[in-house]
């Protein structure tokens, strides 16, 4: 009696005091950690609302932004109201109207469509660059040399003249191979992807040059795994932290660039609108009008800031270090 | 260290020829005629004649080893001569801008200043306000101080200069009518007065630019600090009962400004780049807005020069900064 007493004591203080967690998935606790920084929420949820906006605005908003209206053209928005009585406004046109009388609303809706679009289009195709470069040279050592070799060539490059060149010099070419939209579009997201791949190839390579060398590759490579399939498989689902990291800076740089090349004059023809080239088609006209520099400006700037604080916040919520603390 | 800094330097020459072809080549895609601009009245064999004697008939590799001998050859020699009187440059051929038949150097050399003063003074003024809110910020770790920096770094990351640019231009010349909105590089200073009026019209173009740089730096500035603040010769100090301002402003300071000087050594080549946005905004009649308009115009001798002197200095300025980094930090041995 006593012994079976003293047996169930000792399994006693091995017992646990309270009930069982339930199992917690890796992501679970990235959401937990990411949904502690305040800012990059802030950021994540306003891209989401941007690209909600540009997304599903025109459905909402009817009105054609290539829709001349001369009768109404030079519309102030309806908040100018507020401060000056005799603004000549329209309710029907909240942001007011362009010097053609294109409604400023339906402009930037279209705007934020190329210039979202470009960004991403641009991100995913420095990040394929980067991370093709990136594992190649990290994983296959013979191959090491020359890519890296590559990469710090692309580096000491001059990118944003080059940009440029590029730009003006093939802009014919592909315009008359695929529409003046299309061309420019295709121009625009090859030429900012292949000048900007080289940080995440850096990055990659780094975090691929420690993995190789763990043992749960060297267990892959024992059985008699494929190196594509150990690096399918195995290496890039552990440099998908890193590779997220860069994609949101990707992303900001890739909005900002294509700004810059519709501010001077390279970017898409000058009747389709982005946010870039509306502000700089405003500038000239800046001092009655200064809310046409400012709203494409406005968001241009809050995109760009969002997509910088999810990507901190990200950072954080992706290293495994800093998480749960 | 010298051994490495010789390697470095002769396998940077391969490297700057690789750069030049890959510009020569793309410049040679070029759809744009330089005698686009000459009446259509001159008959074709007279354009023909025009167009050799801008030496396009020649094949690419021939056009390729002339534009090398121009830089490397001719341009180094019109320098001596400049400097010393000689006369070793006397009757050859200098690399011949097709906008205005001028030898490029010179106009490069002619626009240089403007660039230096506001991109360069700009460089200064970022690195001056960056270096003590790194300090502070990494120091206050998520204080109220720190997060305010955050959030103004976060802001100079993120508000592209041609939006900042027009916003100062809205705000202080059009609204306020403080400074003037065109940069005027006519203008001489002799006086207090001419001095006051070129602070004036410096000011907003230096401040646009410096914000982008103080964003930059001072977010490397609060990291470096932080990475050294924790470390076990800081606590050592402390221990010794040194003041806090001299275990900060020397111990910690000196170490972390290490990694800080490398990152400023690698932005200066973008000085001389010339900011293109900013020059084209405020009318800065810099190396940036040459380049701009050389473009539009397809002067193709003066974007290949220009491209490619910025490329020498980025190649020249990574390698400053990795010798630099290996002289500063004496854990760090490349040989």
């Amino acid at each position: 009696m006593t012994d079976q007493n003293a047996e169930l004591e000792t399994f006693g203080a091995l017992k646990d005091k309270e009930p069982q967690k339930e199992p917690r998935s890796q992501w679970k606790d990235v959401w937990d950690q990411f949904s502690k920084h305040k800012g990059a929420l802030i950021g994540g949820g306003f891209l989401l609302f941007i690209t909600l906006f540009v997304l599903i605005g025109p459905l909402i908003w009817q009105v054609d932004p290539k829709a001349l209206d001369i009768r109404n053209k030079d519309l102030r928005p309806v908040y100018t109201l507020l401060w000056d009585g005799e603004a000549k406004t329209l309710w029907s046109r909240p942001f007011g109207t362009d010097n053609l009388g294109r409604d400023i609303m339906a402009t930037l809706i279209a705007g934020g469509q190329a210039s979202l679009a470009v960004g991403w289009a641009a991100m995913v195709l420095s990040l394929l660059i980067g991370t093709t470069v990136g594992v190649t040279a990290g994983y296959f050592k013979r191959l090491d040399g020359i890519l890296m070799r590559i990469t710090d060539l692309f580096l000491s490059l001059p990118i944003l003249p080059l940009l440029l060149v590029a730009v003006t010099l093939f802009r014919q070419p592909l315009r008359a191979a695929f529409g003046p939209e299309g061309g420019m579009f295709i121009l625009i997201v090859g030429v900012i992807g292949i000048t900007s791949w080289m940080p995440t190839a850096r990055i990659v390579r780094g975090e691929i040059l420690a993995l190789k060398e763990r043992e749960f590759v060297l267990a892959a490579r024992s059985i008699g795994t494929t190196p594509f399939l150990i690096i399918r498989r195995h290496l890039l689902p552990n440099v998908i932290s890193p590779i997220m990291v860069s994609a949101t800076l990707g992303l900001a740089t890739a909005i900002i660039t294509e700004s810059a090349l519709s501010f001077l004059g390279v970017g898409f023809p000058s009747d389709f609108p982005t946010w870039g080239k509306l502000l700089s088609d405003a500038v000239p006209r800046m001092e009655e009008f200064p809310e046409r520099v400012m709203l494409p400006g406005i968001l241009i700037s809050l995109t760009v800031l969002s997509v910088n604080y999810l990507g901190d916040g990200l950072r954080d919520a992706l290293d495994p270090r800093i998480r749960g603390r | 260290m010298l051994t490495y800094t010789i390697r470095r330097l002769v396998l940077s020459i391969p490297t700057l020829l690789f750069i030049s072809i890959v510009i020569f080549l793309l410049l040679q895609l070029a759809p744009g005629d330089p005698m686009a601009q000459v009446p259509l009245t001159v008959p074709p064999e007279v354009k023909q004649k025009m167009r050799e004697a801008l030496g396009l008939g020649a094949p690419i590799h021939v056009q390729y080893w002339k534009w090398l001998v121009q830089f490397f050859w001719v341009e180094p020699q019109v320098l001596i001569d400049h400097w010393f009187g000689t006369a070793f440059a006397e009757g050859k051929l200098r690399v011949i801008s097709w906008q205005t038949r001028s030898p490029v150097m010179d106009i490069v050399i002619q626009r240089m200043p403007q660039t230096l003063w506001v991109v360069g003074m700009s460089y200064i003024v970022g690195i001056l306000i960056a270096l003590p809110i790194g300090i502070y910020s990494a120091y206050r770790q998520y204080s109220l101080f720190d997060q305010a920096g955050t959030f103004i770094s976060m802001i100079g990351f993120s508000i592209p200069p041609f939006f900042s640019g027009v916003l100062v231009i809205v705000i202080f010349s059009v609204n306020l009518g403080w400074f003037p909105s065109i940069y005027d590089t006519t203008h001489v200073v002799n006086d207090w007065d001419s001095f006051v009026v070129q602070l004036k019209q410096m000011i907003m173009p230096v401040m646009v630019l410096a914000l982008q740089t103080t964003a930059q730096i001072s977010r490397f500035m609060r990291a470096s600090m932080l990475d050294n603040l924790n470390q076990d010769y800081v606590r050592t100090a402390r221990a010794k009962g040194l003041k806090e301002s001299v275990v900060v402003m020397v111990h910690v300071l000196r170490n972390s400004m290490i990694p800080i000087i490398t990152v400023i050594a690698l932005g200066i080549p973008a000085i001389f780049g010339g900011a293109i946005i900013t020059e084209t905004l405020f009318k800065v009649n810099g190396i940036g807005q040459l380049l701009l308009t050389a473009l539009f115009a397809n002067d193709l001798p003066m974007v290949m020069t220009l491209t490619f002197i910025f490329a020498i200095l980025i190649v020249v300025f990574n390698l400053i900064a990795d010798v630099l980094y290996g002289v500063l930090d004496p854990r760090i041995r490349y040989d």
